[in-house]
């Protein structure tokens, strides 16, 4: 089976005085959330949808889901405390209401993404299915500096740096298993989901993102969001 | 939803734009999946186009040859899944005597309203062709080319006499190759002649009776209706040599575009008692009409399979500038791409 996961946990505190979430507020004419999941519900390989929400905001994401969209694949469920503990919440869900397979998948997204293609999508599938663990990424424009204690420390192959987007994808039992052999502290440190994989050893492939498939987190990108909305199609 | 749109912004340059679409239960969605490159398209992607009108129609998304798969329909007509080719001409009123393609208020894809270089198209549940599962569809992606041809003939068919031992066609080039094969399929006892200027093209036409280059024309030919598939500059040439050849009241059929006015010599058109007849674009009923032809008949799909003069897979702008630069350096042939940006 084919899941993908909505991840919109998060509480917009970064998005300054707005008391809604991130992925709640509105681009164009619709919440960002929406526009989204509706990219999602127009691929037909995935089996389920399930959309990772804060518990006081499930009622309002039923709200707007029926009021915007028809598809019985979609689900609403609570997230956790972090973007991982999200994602296995989800998992858990899932092998509660499906049980799980040696083959089953699960594409992870952020609800703030919604400027994601059909392409990206399809290629998260096929790479977890083929490779186990996809990462989508643009290549880095500007250099690069890793830096500690307000020096440089690295200046790393700008040619060899990427910029991480959304789906990460993975096999779901091995994402499992390989989050159940970390530490209670390396729980705690670890942000991005494809670096359990990697500190397991686990080959991460990378899918092409694009550039303007943005993460809408602060209000500076939700202006850009709304600015990149251009008019209506020609017809 | 936020979808992609791939638009021509200025002549070679395409930038991809994001637009909001609603999803409604009254259209269908398609995910295209393959295209086809016409003269059209390459006119503006090249600049070949006035001014003035490039400054109207661009930015605007090219290709109006396309196939996809339904990846939304609460229509209930088609389902998910289901190929289906993407009918470029959208009418906004209706009319019992003129036809869909000749509306002025009918709106045409990539002339001036968005194509179909798009991540998802939302069509009208009219605007859409089941492609029988036996069909190829590289071949049906073309299939927009295909029913022009088919619409020629079935305005051939209302305008014509019974007479039709010998029809001559005009224009070796893709519009040429698939009027030659309708009017063989559809027309079997009909002499079919073609003429044309390159003895390399004339070649792949096989299926013709016979194939005469345009300066080595026998004084004896006679014909009793004949198509012109030209344009440009050769329409003048095409239609004198047509006028020298037919037979009295024959029927002229013109499909050639061409930029600027062309010369016809009205005196022998009078003389003959002609009828010139101008036939464009296609509507609904002549891409089911190409649909049923081309799925009932393995053959006819293999010579229209001949007419893919390149195949390319598409995953960024890059490789749409790719194709669109072999297509026009190409001699014979449709350049097919698959669409999998």
């Amino acid at each position: 089976m084919i899941y993908a996961q909505i991840l919109g946990g998060g509480k917009g505190t970064r998005m300054g005085n707005v008391s809604m979430p991130k992925q709640f507020l509105t681009i164009g004419k619709k919440p960002i959330i929406i526009h989204t999941v509706e990219k999602f519900i127009l691929n037909h390989d995935i089996d389920q949808i399930i959309i990772s929400v804060p518990a006081k905001w499930l009622e309002y994401t039923k709200d707007i889901l029926k009021k915007n969209l028809k598809d019985d694949r979609i689900q609403v469920i609570e997230g956790g405390a972090d973007r991982n503990e999200t994602i296995m919440k989800g998992i858990q869900h899932i092998e509660k209401t499906y049980g799980l397979t040696d083959d089953c998948i699960i594409l992870t997204h952020d609800a703030v993404r919604p400027f994601i293609t059909s392409r990206i999508i399809e290629e998260n599938i096929e790479g977890a299915l083929n490779s186990g663990a996809v990462d989508t990424v643009i290549p880095a424009i500007d250099t690069i500096v890793r830096g500690k204690n307000g020096v440089i420390t690295d200046i790393p192959q700008r040619d060899e740096m990427f910029q991480g987007q959304t789906p990460q994808s993975f096999n779901i039992k091995k994402l499992v298993k390989h989050f159940n052999a970390l530490t209670d502290d390396q729980k705690q440190l670890l942000t991005d989901a494809c670096k359990i994989c990697l500190l397991a050893g686990e080959e991460v492939k990378l899918v092409k993102g694009e550039y303007y498939n943005i993460k809408v987190t602060t209000p500076y990108d939700l202006k850009i969001a709304n600015a990149t909305l251009e008019g209506a199609e020609k017809i | 939803m936020i979808n992609q749109v791939y638009r021509l912004v200025s002549p070679r340059q395409f930038d991809i734009v994001n637009i909001e679409k609603t999803i409604t239960d009254g259209q269908i969605i398609v995910k295209p999946t393959y295209m086809a490159i016409c003269h059209a398209d390459q006119r503006y992607f090249n600049g070949n186009r006035d001014k003035k009108v490039l400054r109207k129609k661009l930015p605007m998304a090219l290709i109006h040859e396309a196939v996809g798969k339904v990846v939304y329909d609460q229509t209930g007509e088609y389902g998910v899944g289901t190929n289906v080719v993407l009918i470029p001409n959208t009418p906004t009123v209706i009319d019992e005597v003129i036809g869909e393609n000749y509306l002025p208020a009918s709106r045409f894809r990539s002339s001036g309203y968005d194509g179909f270089m798009q991540d998802y198209v939302f069509m009208d549940k009219d605007r859409v062709v089941r492609i029988p599962e036996n069909v190829d569809l590289k071949v049906a992606a073309f299939s927009e080319l295909t029913s022009v041809a088919m619409h020629a003939i079935s305005r051939f068919k209302s305008r014509s006499h019974k007479n039709k031992g010998a029809i001559g066609v005009w224009g070796d080039g893709n519009l040429g190759y698939l009027v030659c094969l309708l009017l063989k399929r559809i027309y079997p006892e009909t002499k079919v002649m073609l003429f044309g200027k390159n003895q390399s093209k004339l070649d792949y036409f096989s299926f013709v009776d016979e194939a005469y280059q345009i300066d080595d024309i026998p004084p004896n030919i006679i014909l009793d209706h004949a198509f012109e598939c030209v344009g440009g500059n050769g329409s003048k040439h095409a239609i004198d040599q047509i006028i020298d050849h037919i037979q009295p009241e024959g029927t002229i059929s013109l499909l050639g575009v061409s930029e600027d006015p062309v010369e016809v010599n009205t005196r022998m058109v009078l003389e003959k008692g002609l009828v010139l007849y101008g036939s464009s674009r296609s509507g609904r009923q002549d891409f089911q009409e190409t649909m049923d032809v081309i799925s009932q008949d393995v053959e006819i799909q293999n010579y229209l399979g001949n007419l893919i003069g390149d195949f390319y897979e598409v995953n960024n702008i890059d490789d749409i500038l790719k194709a669109f630069e072999s297509d026009m350096t190409r001699s014979w042939g449709k350049t097919v791409m698959h669409w999998k940006i």
